[in-house]
């Protein structure tokens, strides 16, 4: 049994962030999930979409976040409890139906959007800070700072956002989302809700247009008087309070992670006696008379909070409001340059910045241990991310760059977002030169594909994965075919969402509860844009240069598409056994006297093929080896052998 | 067999590796084992991007008081479980410090950096004497290769679970992970119960 399902209120289990946030809407009694996979929020659905036909409720992965929350708003609107939870960037996918909603307000079921923040960018290819948008759309917006939390405020934002009448957010950010932590479990409702679109019955808003928004003025001061409200309740929100010394010296103001840092270190710079905290759960609107009360008092204050300085500017505006004659504090954190101004937070920079206010030194270890560590630091070698052993987008990266070469005209790949963007480094031979976002691939090699009359004649391959085909490249590849843009689009089909976890999308037949589906074809609807589609396995390495080389060729030009499909290594490996032993033959590996100057170990880039320095022969790793026989292709020795396995 | 007498309140367990070596399961088998006994457990875990090949290290902290935050300070960990040798040590430059007690694996993987040309893998037997140099304790356990012997080298993590608790460094017994290991691995239990096995034993004779 999952965990998350455990009948058992009051028991007390390890939960991920994401796992409590997935218990927290059981709990609220939902009866509707959608998701598009995301780091860090892949979790929410992953722990959802298993248990979802057996508990009752309805759970998708959609085929991109805009779809997913529009899903969800449509089941609000069937009066059923919705969740809708995606990674940052998501958020941005969905800005122009989430700006629409927030003002226009839910159905009868409360809508709830998750956003997994990512500080630090661990994961990512920025930082952002969904505190943001919720300012600018106007959405309640709590933010846990711990895991028991991530649970008691999902469940909660459901009341709330059936109160308000308002779509509300969950902000997760990495360290919430994926940490794990003590969580204390509440009770599963037995929620008996009959679905019906009804949009004239409602006692909060009796109008026939609800769900229309006309006309906006009207519709803007009703979400005015909503909000009002929102800022009414969070005065007095449990998720908020201040603790410390009733004058203190100086005051944290902190949101989620950032108060577990915060108190830890007030602890180890022993200042509890100096210094309070002030929790801020409901990060928008924030409670604007509770920190008023605590600025009055203050004569400095600290922001400690992932990635932007939100707190921070919003309390200095209060600050502003305050009377002449108060004392008015001194602000510290992101702005002030006492804590980073980019990457994530951890308990050194609150430590540091604390100390460095109050004057004082820290020093957590002595200085000839630092030293010793100092020293050690040439052993210890740079470990970039790479593409896995066995990975299908190494041989599809080496078949580009190959039949890039044998072009001749310099041509290049405009990258995407998955696990085929490590490519942009030495695991794919530096072959993707740009990459933005999901489907910026292909949006970019339209414009680049009609440079033609400006002297561009540099070959272009738009590369994108099988599931960001589905979920953002289509109106791209449609604006190629329309346009007579004039580039080469290759979907990497690895069949699956590899980068976060396997999750299915409309190719593989199968939806988020395992149920079968029918299969959505991406050669035939590309074929229906009467677009010239080859398929080719990359594994075939000979096959896969020269069809890319064929396609870079045509002289027909347009938008002509390259297939290159092969399962995900690490799905293949669940199932079966390697299909070979791949061993070194120390016989006809000649070493460094080869010239080949280790082709297979320094060109090849696989972590298996690693170099016996001793014995001057290449050498297989037999522990990271997935088998796949790839490799044996490409020594100029023939010094690779592969058995079946 | 027990390290430590009384437990330090919070106890700090870094667990470091590459992707792919299935340190996430060890955190979250002892995280499980430990909020059954009754503690307050927090792991802060990176992964995603490291998933493929990076370095991958998760936090674990222990207490029977409170809730702490899901990183370590720099310069605190208590122990440090590497899995890796090379990321062993570079936890060690980040969260060791003189009092701090390591586990290593000495079999390496080596990074895409080694491979490419742009950097060189120490020698392993310098590479565990550094390690030794910056720990107060030090056990080697060749978990790899000794898992590989029982017939997969993924049971690696689990095995490193048996040293762990073989040695005394965290309050809990071969009993109370038991259930955690059966629950994970409902159809390798017995598998993974030798693997812990081996490493208790392990763990026993290096002693």
């Amino acid at each position: 049994m999952s965990s998350i399902e455990i009948d058992a209120p009051g028991e007390s289990v390890l939960l991920m962030g994401n796992e409590a946030i997935a218990r927290g809407a059981l709990e609220g009694g939902i009866g509707f999930a959608a998701s598009y996979p995301g780091t860090p929020a892949s979790e929410i659905m992953d722990s959802l979409a298993p248990i979802a036909k057996k508990i009752g409720i309805y759970a998708e992965w959609s085929v991109n976040e805009m779809v997913a929350l529009e899903a969800a708003a449509g089941a609000s609107m069937g009066g059923i409890r919705a969740i809708a939870s995606m990674k940052q960037d998501g958020v941005n996918v969905v800005a122009d139906f989430l700006s629409n909603i927030a003002q226009i307000g839910i159905g009868r079921g409360g809508l709830v959007l998750v956003t997994g923040d990512d500080p630090g960018a661990l994961s990512s290819g920025r930082e952002k800070d969904m505190r943001t948008i919720a300012k600018w759309y106007d959405i309640p917006m709590l933010e846990p700072a711990n895991i028991q939390e991530a649970k008691d405020m999902t469940k909660y934002l459901f009341e709330l956002s059936e109160e308000l009448g308002l779509l509300c957010m969950l902000r997760g950010v990495t360290r919430i989302c994926h940490g794990r932590g003590n969580v204390k479990l509440g009770e599963l409702p037995k929620m008996e809700r009959k679905a019906y679109f009804d949009d004239a019955h409602d006692t909060r808003d009796p109008k026939p247009t609800r769900y229309v928004p006309f006309p906006p003025a009207l519709r803007y001061a009703e979400l005015e008087k909503k909000f009002k409200k929102a800022r009414e309740l969070v005065e007095s929100s449990p998720f908020n309070w201040y603790e410390g010394p009733d004058r203190a010296d100086l005051v944290i103001i902190t949101s989620g992670g950032g108060y577990l840092y915060a108190k830890e270190a007030v602890k180890v710079l022993k200042m509890e006696d100096r210094v309070g905290i002030l929790k801020v759960g409901t990060v928008w609107p924030i409670p604007e008379k509770l920190v008023e009360k605590h600025l009055n008092k203050a004569q400095k204050v600290l922001a400690i909070e992932e990635v932007s300085p939100f707190l921070e500017e919003r309390a200095m505006e209060l600050a502003g409001n305050l009377p002449p004659t108060a004392p008015h504090p001194i602000f510290y954190g992101r702005r002030s340059g006492h804590i980073n101004t980019w990457g994530e937070l951890n308990p050194d920079a609150a430590i540091q910045a604390l100390s460095r206010i109050m004057g004082l030194t820290y020093q957590p270890r002595d200085i000839e241990y630092d030293k010793k560590v100092e020293a050690s630091k040439s052993y210890v070698p740079k470990r970039p991310v790479t593409l896995c052993p066995g990975c299908p987008h190494r041989a599809s990266l080496w078949a580009m760059k190959k039949a890039l070469k044998l072009d001749g005209r310099n041509g290049f790949v405009t990258g995407d977002i998955g696990c085929y963007f490590t490519g942009f480094n030495a695991s794919g031979f530096f072959q993707i030169r740009t990459g933005h976002c999901m489907g910026g691939g292909i949006g970019v090699a339209n414009g680049l594909g009609k440079l033609g009359q400006f002297g561009f004649n540099q070959p272009v391959l738009a590369a994108c994965g099988d599931s960001t085909f589905f979920h953002a490249a289509i109106p791209g590849l449609i604006n190629g075919a329309w346009n007579q843009s004039n580039f080469v689009f290759v979907v990497l089909d690895n069949s699956a969402t590899a980068m976060t976890g396997f999750q299915p999308h409309p190719g593989s037949g199968m939806n988020a509860m395992g149920e079968p589906t029918k299969v959505v074809s991406m050669e035939a609807l590309c074929r229906s844009l009467g677009l010239r589609v080859k398929i080719c396995d990359p594994f075939d390495l000979e096959n896969a240069t020269a069809t890319l080389l064929k396609m870079i060729n045509d002289k027909d030009g347009g938008v002509r598409v390259v297939i290159m499909r092969r399962e995900c290594e690490l799905i293949r490996a669940r199932r079966e056994k390697p299909p070979y032993k791949v061993y070194i033959d120390p016989d006809k590996c000649i070493g460094e006297a080869c010239g080949c100057n280790r082709f297979c170990n320094m060109a090849f880039n696989c972590q298996a093929l690693t170099w016996d320095k001793k014995a001057d022969r290449a050498k297989i790793d037999d522990v990271i080896c997935a088998g796949c026989g790839l490799c044996a292709n490409i020594c100029p020795q023939g010094a690779i052998i592969r058995e079946a396995a | 067999m027990t390290v430590k007498k009384s437990m330090k309140d919070p106890l700090n367990v870094i667990i470091a590796g590459v992707g792919g070596q299935g340190n996430i399961v060890i955190s979250s088998l002892i995280g499980a084992a430990l909020v059954k006994k009754g503690y307050f457990v927090v792991v802060g875990e990176t992964y995603g991007a490291s998933q493929r090949g990076g370095a991958v290290v998760s936090h674990v902290r222990i207490s029977k008081e409170t809730q702490y935050g899901p990183l370590i300070p720099d310069g605190c960990a208590d122990i440090i479980l590497g899995m890796e040798p090379a990321e062993t040590l570079r936890a060690l430059g980040q969260f060791g410090n003189p009092n701090v007690l390591t586990i290593v694996n000495p079999r390496p993987i080596y990074p895409l950096s080694v491979l490419s040309g742009e950097g060189e893998y120490p020698d392993i037997s310098n590479l565990v004497e550094t390690i030794k140099e910056l720990s107060d304790k030090t056990w080697v356990i060749n978990a790899t290769e000794e898992a590989q012997k029982l017939g997969n080298p993924m049971f690696a993590n689990v095995l490193l679970i048996g040293a762990l608790i073989a040695l005394g460094m965290l309050p809990l017994d071969k009993k109370s992970l038991e259930p955690v290991l059966e629950e994970r691995f409902p159809k390798a239990f017995e598998a993974n119960m030798g693997a812990f096995k081996r490493g208790a034993e392990l763990a026993g004779q290096i002693r």
